[in-house]
């Protein structure tokens, strides 16, 4: 048959690929003679000069024209950063074979135990890993992505509604935490047993503002995936999202003061009036970038091509304009995406706005997949310095400290709330504090006249790794267990959304009627101040559109897509002239896992031998790309191949029902 | 407090009252004071123009309806006590209060509110929603910014949603059941009235 052809193909395309790749790296050893690298640096191959360097026909004088050169050091670093990327994505796809892996483990846990491999690899190789923790890099290029993620994703309506929650929780909450954790670890550090007296209170307390900084990654993809209550949801992910205006103040602060002998008040005032600074020009910054963004979408209608452009650049623009003034820059690109989001994708074409959308998932998703990865790698490479008392009392007290502050912050707030926070939901907001990837960069970057930083970093290490595994894995079947409120997840439906425009307008004419304000006074000020000034600068086509309308037809195109569309949500370019089927194998077969097991063996024997046998670099990059065509072949037999089969008449496929 | 108990005591029946609708006396005194100003002419009624003179609430797209709740059929003023037994149905539900099915639903439960909803549509109070009168909310809601085309295909699709029984409307089961998802106890709750 034409469908086991095309099969058989394509696993000997793979193959001849993967026998071209092994050809090619065995004789590596023989050409890049490379000195030893001095300890610390990133790799660097010293210039190869094309007469030196490796030639099809080495014996000539220059006289011959060379018909193969290599020049590997041209290309080193951007082939590397791509290997790197790939191969992090790639074992991002092989989660994803066994369903059950990720159920249970989030991803992040399984990123950094790979990244714990090659990492132990790496070292028993002594090569230094790229130097992608580097503060610089990872605070300019791998943290934006993922912020501007967080923003452009956050569900604005249950976001502004429980606005003062989530920045009680952000602001009030870290400085407890913080505070808390220094002063006791002050306190423990004055045991003598421990022999960590030599830390004094500052900087104590600049440990435990970098400890207190909450990350959201693991914990929200397993609130998404139980649908655990919206209130809930939305003040973890603001909290994680603009606790960061603290972190960044009291860590500049204790720097600053970790140097000085002595501690006035004056500073301590000086602190909080740069907490404001930094706070409020963070989310000022972010509105006028916002602003300037939406303004500008409205005359691009000729230039749709590069439309998605701006909403980059400006976002990362904000971003750099807030580090450049040492403000929250985390808050700059989060309120500017908040901003921008309503109004240009409004101004901008219905592909361009999936575009916007796709990349921002991509660019949010490569960067923590990296940075998960490379948490793994450092962890083995870096040198550490164990204290069991020190470590052991930081795990515990950021834990109590955590769950006292969640208790007495939620009973200060509750009367003010609609949906008070049951003990169960304040449970899994205590719990769900996961430490992550900016504990770690901010830790990494500590000025080496710390005396201990090694064993800061150790600390932070061992508190990332506890709470990303433990804690991340525990938090399903807790939530499972005790049963947390669950939102419902409702289609949105047409009458849903009518009916709450009624109860909207119900609820804000008796709120008149009995003289009162509430934030459905603040919001409907809003919206008449947007319809009225806002829109008509900011969007081109201004005719207002009410929600009901903009769902109508958000409804309407989703059905007339229903009954274009075959498999999948996306309508392929090519569906016009060819149906994809695709063939779905119901389990994992024991083949499938023998193989799969066999594989990863396979490679990683490969990767050892190779890279022993060769010098470090160009192998390594080719060993990475050895098993990746692996990997490809391997998934190409396990998956199944997409079968081709085209329709004689149209090329659509009558609707699935 | 002094000033509390005598406005309590200008109140005919306000125990009972308050039984009715768990409002506290705080409450009861802050809406009394409310309706006092409202009551310009101080007879102790509200007509329909007392409730017109709220600005805001008369630029509300459905402030005529909400307005029209508080006065039952056939009646042309509103006492204080169908006044705050109306405002009652917002109040946020007690959680504390067993079940008790001997007892008569609460002014505030779900059931209530959606009924109050439900009674803001269905203005002939024919137990449905009839296409026409979803039409005029949506009219009301929508105002300027769609075609009557338009106006009439969201009508169409909303009844065919909802309408289970295909009969051309929506009666309060299947409105209810459309909102089955959602929390109306935190949607339809004003705070200060708890």
């Amino acid at each position: 048959m034409s469908t086991m052809g095309g099969l058989s193909q394509m696993k000997l395309a793979v193959n001849f690929l993967t026998i071209g790749l092994v050809i090619l790296s065995l004789p590596c050893g023989s050409y890049t003679e490379i000195p030893p690298k001095p300890p610390g640096s990133v790799t660097v191959l010293p210039p190869v000069k094309p007469a030196g360097g490796p030639q099809a026909f080495p014996d000539a004088e220059n006289s011959n024209l060379p018909v193969f050169t290599m020049d590997y050091a041209r290309i080193q670093v951007p082939f590397e950063v791509t290997l790197w990327v790939l191969l992090a994505s790639f074992a991002k796809i092989g989660f994803h074979v066994y369903h059950k892996i990720t159920f249970w483990v989030p991803e992040s846990c399984l990123l950094i135990s790979i990244g714990l491999i090659v990492g132990a690899i790496m070292h028993s190789v002594h090569e230094e890993p790229p130097a992608v923790l580097s503060y610089n890099v990872f605070f300019l290029f791998m943290l934006p992505p993922i912020v501007l993620e967080s923003g452009y994703f956050m569900p604005t309506r249950p976001f502004f509604e429980n606005v003062g929650t989530v920045l009680w929780f952000a602001v009030v909450g870290t400085l407890w935490n913080s505070i808390g954790i220094g002063m006791s670890l002050y306190a423990v550090c004055q045991i003598e047993a421990f022999e960590v007296q030599d830390i004094n209170l500052q900087e104590n307390m600049l440990f435990a503002a970098i400890i207190s900084a909450v990350d959201p990654v693991a914990v929200l993809s397993v609130f998404e995936d139980v649908s655990v209550n919206e209130q809930l949801y939305i003040v973890v992910f603001g909290e994680c999202l603009f606790n960061d205006a603290v972190t960044v103040v009291l860590y500049n602060m204790f720097i600053f003061v970790a140097d000085m002998p002595v501690v006035e008040p004056v500073d301590v005032f000086l602190g909080v009036a740069r907490f404001f600074v930094v706070g409020l020009g963070g989310m000022g910054f972010g509105v006028i970038f916002g602003f300037v963004a939406s303004f500008t979408t409205r005359f691009t209608s000729n230039v749709r091509e590069i439309e998605p452009l701006f909403i980059f650049m400006y976002s990362y623009l904000a971003y750099l304009v807030a580090e450049l003034f040492s403000i929250s820059s985390i808050m700059a690109i989060v309120t500017c995406a908040l901003t921008m989001k309503y109004y240009v994708e409004e101004n901008v074409s219905q592909r361009s706005c999936t575009t916007i959308r796709h990349v921002v998932k991509m660019l949010g998703t490569i960067s923590e997949t990296l940075i998960f990865f490379f948490l793994g790698v450092v962890t083995i490479t870096t040198e550490h310095e164990w204290n069991w008392g020190y470590i052991m009392f930081t795990l515990l007290l950021a834990l109590v400290w955590r769950g006292l502050g969640v208790l007495v912050l939620t009973q200060i707030i509750n009367p003010f709330r609609t949906i008070p926070f049951n003990f169960k939901d304040q449970f899994i907001l205590g719990y769900g504090g996961l430490r992550g990837a900016i504990s770690f960069a901010l830790v990494f970057t500590l000025p080496d006249s710390i005396g201990r930083k090694k064993l800061f970093l150790t600390t932070t290490i061992c508190m990332i790794m506890f709470t990303v595994f433990i804690q991340g894995i525990s938090i399903r079947p807790l939530i499972e267990f005790i049963n947390v409120r669950r939102t419902n997840r409702n289609l949105e439906t047409i009458n849903v959304e009518i009916h709450s425009r009624l109860i909207e307008h119900t609820i804000a004419g008796v709120e008149d009627l009995c003289g009162q304000w509430s934030h459905y006074y603040w919001k409907d000020k809003f919206l008449k101040f947007n319809n009225r000034i806002l829109r008509k600068i900011l969007i081109r086509d201004n005719r207002a559109e009410s929600s009901i309308v903009a769902l109508y037809k958000k409804l309407e195109l989703q059905n007339a897509m229903e009954i274009l569309d075959t498999v999948s949500g996306d309508i392929n370019a090519g569906s016009s002239i060819v149906s994809l089927q695709y063939v779905y194998p119901l389990s994992p077969s024991s083949s499938c896992s023998l193989s799969l097991s066999l594989y990863f063996a396979l490679s990683l024997i490969l990767l050892l031998s190779l890279s022993l046998a060769c010098s470090p670099s160009l192998s390594l990059s080719l060993v990475l790309s050895l098993t990746l065509s692996c990997s490809l072949f391997f998934m190409c037999h396990t998956h199944g191949i997409p079968r081709l089969s085209a329709n004689e008449h149209s090329g659509l496929e009558p609707p699935r029902l | 407090m002094g000033s509390t108990n005598s406005t309590l005591s200008k109140i005919p029946n306000v125990e009972e009252l308050m039984q009715e609708t768990g409002f506290t006396p705080a409450h009861i005194v802050r809406l009394y004071d409310r309706f006092e100003a409202l009551d310009k002419e101080k007879t102790g009624h509200l007509r329909p123009q007392d409730f017109g003179a709220i600005n805001r609430l008369a630029m509300n797209p459905i402030g005529d309806r909400i307005i029209g709740a508080f006065f039952s059929p056939g009646q042309e003023t509103v006492d204080f006590h169908s006044f705050v037994r109306i405002l009652a149905h917002f109040r946020p539900a007690d959680k504390k209060h067993p079940k008790d099915p001997s007892m008569p639903e609460p002014v505030n439960s779900r059931t209530s509110k959606l009924k109050f909803a439900f009674q803001l549509y269905d203005q002939d109070k024919d137990g449905k929603i009839s296409r026409a009168e979803l039409l005029q909310v949506l009219r009301s809601m929508l105002e300027m910014q769609v075609t009557e085309e338009q106006l009439e295909s969201i009508a169409d699709r909303t009844i065919q949603e909802a309408d289970l029984d295909k009969d051309d409307a929506i009666s309060f089961e299947e409105f209810r059941k459309s909102l089955e998802k959602v929390n109306i106890d935190h949607k339809m709750s004003i705070r200060f009235l708890r």
